[in-house]
């Protein structure tokens, strides 16, 4: 039998029955069938289609045969009476400029990107390192950390939608209570995008368990070494730890900024659900407005555009990212 | 620890003020002593207490709120005036809670086994199978995890219609049937490190490649299916933006739970002109917050494990 198997790379045995193959010597039967499928085994080779046919189907309707038809629709005016669309050029991008609520939406995204992300991050690496340096009831604290998590957004959002009520809700009573005054959180323009980092800040937990996990792999010899060298906790972080989880980091950032860019569901419970008009337009986010052009509208050619502007936006800020962050990325066995 | 030993005989007999003095300033000689290092801790300890009841107070808030009667669900007690609990009667009367649940019950089951099934079957495929072009498709399923959901939504969204599936379940769980990217790596990678030998043996004792899949692979990729099936089961739980898209037209007896929450909540907010019976949606929040608690209580070391060696952010 071990003989079957020694044909190298391309040893599979490749009939359907191969308990009808005379053991010890036989010539391998695959053999004759090479030519067009070169170094593959035709069988081996059609199974393997037949296996991944659910993502290559999946993929040719609802990914590529979408995209397509996105760009397609993106250029023209669509009847969704008639299914038809009519070609009109570039008319849906020039009003991706003409329109002023583009441009709030993309400045309201990107603020909240820039408000969001380095915050997400700098408190779920707080965390991991306080449960890291717990010796006893890590486990126990980290369950309770990723609660919040577990909570869908809809059930967040409708506690938060009061915790956060200018006048009677519990953030602005323990404010108080510190001698603050909290600010009128879901009402003010500028609160606006504060209220929702608050939210989003709750759920940190998962960019938490990845900045864990990471730390965890930091091996205690470098920190032990430093400490006989005299080095301070501040000095271990900056040239020890953060060196070590910088491709945890470098993954947290573009993630969560990639999320960021497409916040919608707590906004659109907290401020866009009842499309009254007394949403401010602080909590346009692109997302909500891009829905809004969708479906509740039915403007298809012009959200198509919107979409391929998002797409084209979170690209290239993927990257620039991925550009800038891989000479700051530590990869083991990788001596720069 | 070991290393700083040294610092055991430096340390003055504890008492007078002067032996304090003295003690700190050889601690901030030496760098973190013991005692800084009991302190550290201490502190650490004390945070991690501190922010376990800023994650905590909105769940016990919540579930005060909930048994809280009209107009009372505002006052931030944590211990309720009085307690209501006919709320967790009288929401069934209210709102079609029940129907919510069952219904993304249904649609989250469906939408899970759908996708860990297919994904693990494309994700065979590309860990055992060789064939040409193997590499290239598989940085192609790569490549769709980094497209934004916007792009193809509204064509999408015109499949369905043409397919005569609006205003179905259909929408929320059909395209589940092809795999997803993400749980395709997954499983890929689970498979990748089972032993090649394993599935040759096999071969040569006469199994079917389906035989291989369905009776060797799966039963070993048992931990990371329910991965999969948990991930899943979360974000079908929690998608509000399908159900917006697919069901928001419909009778709400239709909705799935975060739509039925969207729509209790504008019924119900007082700024938004509704009757000010927060407190039922306090309730159908804990409600639909519920299955999601018991499911992690089950699954929590899958969750976690999940999350921190995939980098999912649910």
């Amino acid at each position: 039998m071990t003989e079957l198997r020694a044909g190298g790379a391309t040893a599979a045995p490749a009939g359907g029955s191969p308990a009808g193959t005379p053991p010890g010597g036989a010539p391998d039967p695959k053999r004759r069938r090479r030519g067009r499928w070169g170094k593959y085994d035709r069988r081996e080779a059609i199974a393997g289609y037949l296996f991944i046919s659910p993502w290559i189907i999946g993929f040719l309707v609802f990914t590529l045969g979408a995209m397509v038809y996105s760009l397609v629709i993106s250029f023209s005016r669509y009847n969704l009476a008639t299914n038809e669309a009519t070609p009109i050029g570039l008319a849906n991008y020039a009003e991706l400029f003409d329109d002023p609520r583009i441009a709030t939406s993309l400045a309201n995204t990107l603020f909240y990107a820039v408000l969001a992300v380095p915050l997400e991050i700098v408190f779920a690496l707080f965390l991991a390192s306080l449960l890291n340096q717990a010796t006893k009831g890590a486990g126990f604290f980290r369950t309770l950390y990723y609660l919040p998590r577990m909570t869908p957004a809809v059930a967040t959002a409708a506690i938060f939608f009061l915790l956060l009520n200018g006048n009677s809700g519990a953030i602005n009573q323990g404010l108080r209570f510190l001698g603050l005054e909290g600010p009128q959180w879901l009402v003010d323009p500028d609160w606006v995008k504060p209220s929702i980092v608050l939210m989003t800040l709750w759920g940190v937990s998962g960019t938490m368990v990845i900045f864990l996990a990471a730390l965890k792999n930091v091996p205690r010899e470098l920190y032990e070494v430093a400490e006989l060298d005299g080095a301070g906790p501040w000095r271990k972080f900056r040239s020890i730890t953060l060196p070590m989880i910088s491709s945890a980091m470098f993954f947290n950032v573009i993630i969560l900024t990639i999320a960021a860019f497409q916040i919608f569901d707590q906004a659109y419970l907290l401020f866009w659900r009842d499309q009254s008009n007394a949403s401010p337009e602080a909590s346009l986010f692109y997302a909500i407005y891009l829905f809004q052009q969708a479906f509740r509208q039915f403007n298809f050619g012009f959200a198509a555009a919107m979409a391929w502007l998002l797409f084209v936006i979170i690209m290239s800020i993927t990257f620039i990212q991925m550009r800038f962050g891989n000479r700051f990325v530590y990869y083991e066995g990788d001596k720069d | 620890m070991a290393v700083l030993g040294n610092t055991t005989p430096l340390q003055p007999v504890p008492g007078t003020t002067a032996d304090t003095r003295r003690r700190k300033a050889d601690e901030d000689r030496i760098g973190g002593s013991a005692r800084r290092r009991t302190a550290g801790r201490v502190v650490g300890y004390a945070l991690l207490v501190l922010f376990s009841l800023l994650f905590l107070y909105p769940f016990v808030w919540l579930l005060a709120a909930s048994l809280k009667g009209r107009g009372q669900v505002f006052d931030n007690r944590l211990w309720p005036r009085e307690f209501h609990w006919d709320n967790y009667v009288q929401v069934f009367d209210e709102l079609p809670v029940a129907a919510w649940m069952v219904n993304s019950v249904v649609i989250a089951v469906l939408a899970a086994v759908l996708v860990a099934v297919s994904s693990s079957l494309v994700a065979f495929g590309f860990a055992y199978f060789r064939f040409p072009g193997r590499g290239f498709l598989f940085g192609l399923v790569l490549a769709t995890m980094m497209l934004p959901g916007a792009v193809t939504m509204i064509p999408v969204y015109l499949i369905w219609k043409e397919l005569g599936f609006l205003g179905t379940w259909v929408p929320l769980f059909g395209a589940n049937l092809f795999g997803s990217a993400f749980y395709i790596f997954l499983q890929r990678q689970f498979f990748l490190g089972l032993p090649r030998e394993l599935f040759e043996a096999a071969r040569i004792d006469g199994a079917s490649y389906w035989r291989l899949f369905w009776k060797i692979a799966m039963p070993l990729s048992v931990p990371s299916f329910i991965i999969v099936l948990l991930f899943e089961f979360q974000a079908s739980w929690n998608n509000l933006q399908a159900a917006l898209i697919y069901l928001n037209a419909g009778q709400p007896s239709d909705f799935t739970a975060p739509l039925g929450i969207a729509y209790a909540m504008t019924r119900y907010s007082p700024t938004a002109g509704g009757q000010g019976d927060y407190q039922f949606v306090m309730v159908a929040s804990l409600l639909v917050t519920l299955p999601m608690l018991v499911l992690f209580a089950f699954g929590q070391r899958y969750f976690i494990e999940g999350v921190a060696t995939t980098g999912r952010k649910g």
